[in-house]
């Protein structure tokens, strides 16, 4: 009988182990042989049901984040990730020059925090399809725009002759208080300007912890920062113009 | 080791290893039978594995390696020996096939509970082995490797588990109290 050749391979046939002119052969045999067939179909039903059946636990979250905090190549601080991801790329540079409402005085901690989450704002413009809600080079166009939309009015730099050019603002939020981010662009690299009500505090000079230098000064009611992986050079440029300005 | 190479290694085995996850819970979830027990398994697999990644071999099947490292982990738990005393006897068995009488067909009708409760019965040398070949889809190459044993036994185990499996679905048909 030919079924008695085949019965030690029914197992490999159904598994897709068997040799291709083996299966070959044996998908003939199977064509013509109803008990032959019948036994591959249940093999292979048992197959099915052992796969449905044994598909059956899922691990708990706190296990899968053990495990994945157990190989991490650097621990996970998302800030940094995600402000990597995009900074790498786009060699950006960042000038951050803002007037923070305080209500009091945290020191370090809240220092780090108000510049973590500036860049954190800088990178989501970026980021974001429509970076900016007033689109114009034009000074005089931006910013009668913001009027109505934060509680202070602010001066924006003649940048005829520099190298600095102006893309657009849009409202930006720190610590819930409104106020203005500008892009502006030199070389290519996209900078964000914030502006926001200055209430006090000392947010300090700089911060080294940051991939990229940074600045700050308080002038007429605002604070200023400036944050950027340029040279001090253009730095200074920015900062002298938005003084002048000021 | 340089530093630098250090780091390119623990990123490749974060790529490799992390996405086995589930399926490494799902394995050691089914051979200890006990969910607290299989949380510290996979989590001392992630961690012999970081530790011996760097012997190795790049290119041969890494997925059967992280499973390897898995079982052996449950072989030399407390649960792992007390589970696989005989584990090696009738290994010899030949390959000799049942026809699946017409009840066998029932299995057509078998709903995921009955197959799942047939599973937990099995010995754990026929349950991993069903495992690795139907839930994992491994090749015999593969279940060898996972196994440390020849693929010549792992087509005689595998014959057993299926012969084993079938008895315990059949019982259960014929209307015990487990009967459908």
């Amino acid at each position: 009988m030919a079924c008695e050749l085949w019965r030690d391979k029914l197992d490999a046939y159904a598994d897709g182990e068997l040799a291709v002119a083996d299966a070959a052969a044996l998908g003939a045999h199977l064509r013509g042989c109803a008990s032959c067939s019948a036994d591959v179909l249940e093999r292979v039903q048992l197959k099915r049901s052992i796969a449905a059946a044994g598909k059956n636990y899922a691990a708990s979250a706190q296990l899968r984040e053990k495990v994945r905090r157990s190989v991490a190549v650097s621990p996970p601080r998302e800030r940094w990730r995600w402000w990597n991801l995009v900074a790498a790329p786009a060699a950006l540079v960042l000038v951050v020059l803002l007037a923070v409402t305080f209500y009091s005085d945290r020191g370090k901690a809240r220092q780090e925090r108000v510049y973590s989450e500036l860049a954190d704002l800088h990178v989501a413009t970026l980021a974001s399809v429509s970076p900016v809600d007033v689109v114009s080079t034009d000074r005089h166009t931006v910013k009668p725009w913001f009027e109505g939309k934060i509680p202070f009015a602010f001066n924006l730099p003649e940048l005829a002759g520099t190298d600095f050019t102006l893309v657009g603002g849009r409202v930006a939020y720190l610590e819930q208080s409104p106020g203005a981010q500008l892009i502006y662009r030199i070389r290519k690299h996209e900078i964000s300007v914030f502006i926001f009500q200055d209430r006090g505090g000392d947010l300090g000079r700089g911060d080294s912890a940051l991939s990229f230098s940074m600045e700050s000064w308080s002038r007429n009611g605002l604070r200023y920062f400036v944050v950027g992986d340029v040279g001090r050079g253009d730095l200074e440029s920015l900062r002298k113009l938005l003084r002048d300005a000021g | 080791m340089t530093v630098p190479d250090q780091r390119a290694l623990a990123v490749r085995f974060e790529d490799l290893a992390l996405p086995l996850f589930d399926q490494l819970y799902n394995f050691a979830r089914w051979l200890a039978q006990d969910t607290s027990e299989a949380e510290d398994l996979v989590q001392e697999t992630y961690a012999k594995a970081l530790r011996g990644f760097a012997g190795f071999q790049q290119g041969t099947n890494f997925r059967a390696w992280m499973f390897r490292i898995l079982r052996n982990s449950f072989l030399t738990s407390r649960s792992g020996l007390k589970a696989t005393v005989g584990f090696e006897e009738d290994e010899a068995e030949a390959v000799a096939s049942t026809a699946p009488t017409p009840e066998a067909m029932l299995i057509e009708h078998a709903n995921r509970e009955t197959v799942r409760e047939a599973l937990t019965e099995l010995p754990v040398a026929s349950r991993e082995i069903l495992l690795l070949c139907e839930v994992e889809e491994m090749s015999y190459e593969e279940i060898a490797q996972v196994l440390s044993v020849p693929i010549g036994t792992v087509m005689s185990r595998l014959h057993r588990a299926r012969k084993a499996l079938r008895v315990l679905l059949l019982a259960k048909f014929k209307g015990g109290p487990d009967g459908v």
